[in-house]
């Protein structure tokens, strides 16, 4: 699953999103099995925690299986699932509270997909890059990660996202910008006083 | 324009290029601290965007437990359902018995004051 779907790929999901509609339980079970690695991809990035993103995938399919009468079909399956699991996610990290230590490398083990023509020198920057990323994705507060992984990951508008969690679209903008802030001290803070310059205060006023 | 003011306007600067104001464009020409921040945030927000298509492996047993819980699921709306029905017969049932326990009484109330009316007093 993906925000671009391939034509075909586009078509199959939409059959089968219209068979499940129907009821059909088996092409419901299909849409979970091409999709849930997305998901949990999805799911994981947003709780930073494992066993919660193996919730939120169960408790998100089913959401979207009591709920499929719901959509509507002129949005893609994929969005609406990551709205679904936004959702869920959402919850799930305020009923946690608590902010628990999470393990990155489970998360870490997979190689970087790069585009093909990619020098090493550049692929390995990307790669460095794309585990920094990652990590400081997980050292953001839940509040202001979800924003960044939402948009700026997975490309939602500010309504989408606002809608899924229940927020205004002014909050949003404001989580983002303090998201995107906190991340790039995070990735850039030892460069920065290369710099001389950021000293870590231009979000005083925000 | 200070650097304070336009770094705020860096991130929207990269997703929005051109639709940037004509000063911010000209500071950050001029200024070779919001050029390197420019390119930090233009890096940053292409580093997000290719974690988009890096999936991340669940470890086995997800698809299995997420198809029993939406089994599970239809299986406790089914019996709810059923619970539902039966409960539904139940009030019917004892609804009806009501009705015909008071239809019983007042029978025998109407019949036992029209036997008490025909009897005549002794005396």
């Amino acid at each position: 699953m993906t925000t671009h779907e391939q034509p075909r790929q586009r078509d199959e999901l939409a059959r089968l999103v219209s068979a499940a509609r129907e009821g059909d339980r088996p092409a419901f079970d299909e849409l979970v099995r091409r999709t849930y690695v997305d998901t949990y991809t999805l799911a994981l990035r947003l709780t930073a925690h494992e066993e919660d993103a193996r919730d939120v995938v169960q408790e998100s399919y089913l959401r979207a299986w009591k709920g499929l009468s719901q959509f509507r079909g002129d949005a893609q399956f994929s969005t609406w699932m990551y709205r679904i699991t936004a959702n869920t996610a959402y919850t799930v990290v305020k009923r946690r509270r608590r902010h628990r230590a999470e393990s990155l490398d489970a998360m870490l083990e997979d190689p970087v997909e790069l585009r093909p023509g990619v020098q090493p020198e550049e692929a390995a920057e990307s790669a460095a890059l794309l585990e920094r990323l990652s990590v400081g994705l997980d050292e953001l507060p839940p509040k202001l990660r979800v924003l960044v992984v939402l948009k700026d990951v997975y490309g939602l508008s500010h309504e989408e996202i606002a809608t899924e969690l229940g927020i205004s679209v002014p909050a949003a903008k404001v989580r983002l910008h303090r998201g995107r802030k906190r991340l790039r001290d995070l990735l850039y803070e030892d460069e920065s006083k290369h710099d001389g310059k950021n000293d870590g205060r231009w979000d005083h006023a925000m | 324009m200070q650097c304070d003011d336009v770094a705020k306007l860096l991130p929207s600067a990269v997703e929005h290029g051109a639709a940037v104001e004509l000063s911010v464009q000209r500071h950050i020409e001029s200024c070779l601290r919001c050029q390197a921040e420019l390119a930090r945030y233009r890096r940053m927000l292409r580093g997000l965007q290719l974690l988009r298509t890096r999936y991340l492996e669940p470890s086995p047993g997800l698809l299995a437990q997420t198809f029993a819980a939406i089994e599970e699921a239809g299986e406790r709306k089914a019996v709810h359902s059923i619970l539902s029905g039966r409960r539904l017969a139940y009030v019917g049932a004892i609804g009806g018995a009501a009705v015909a326990a008071t239809a019983a009484a007042t029978t025998a109330m109407l019949v036992a004051r029209s036997r008490r009316r025909g009897v005549p007093v002794a005396g």
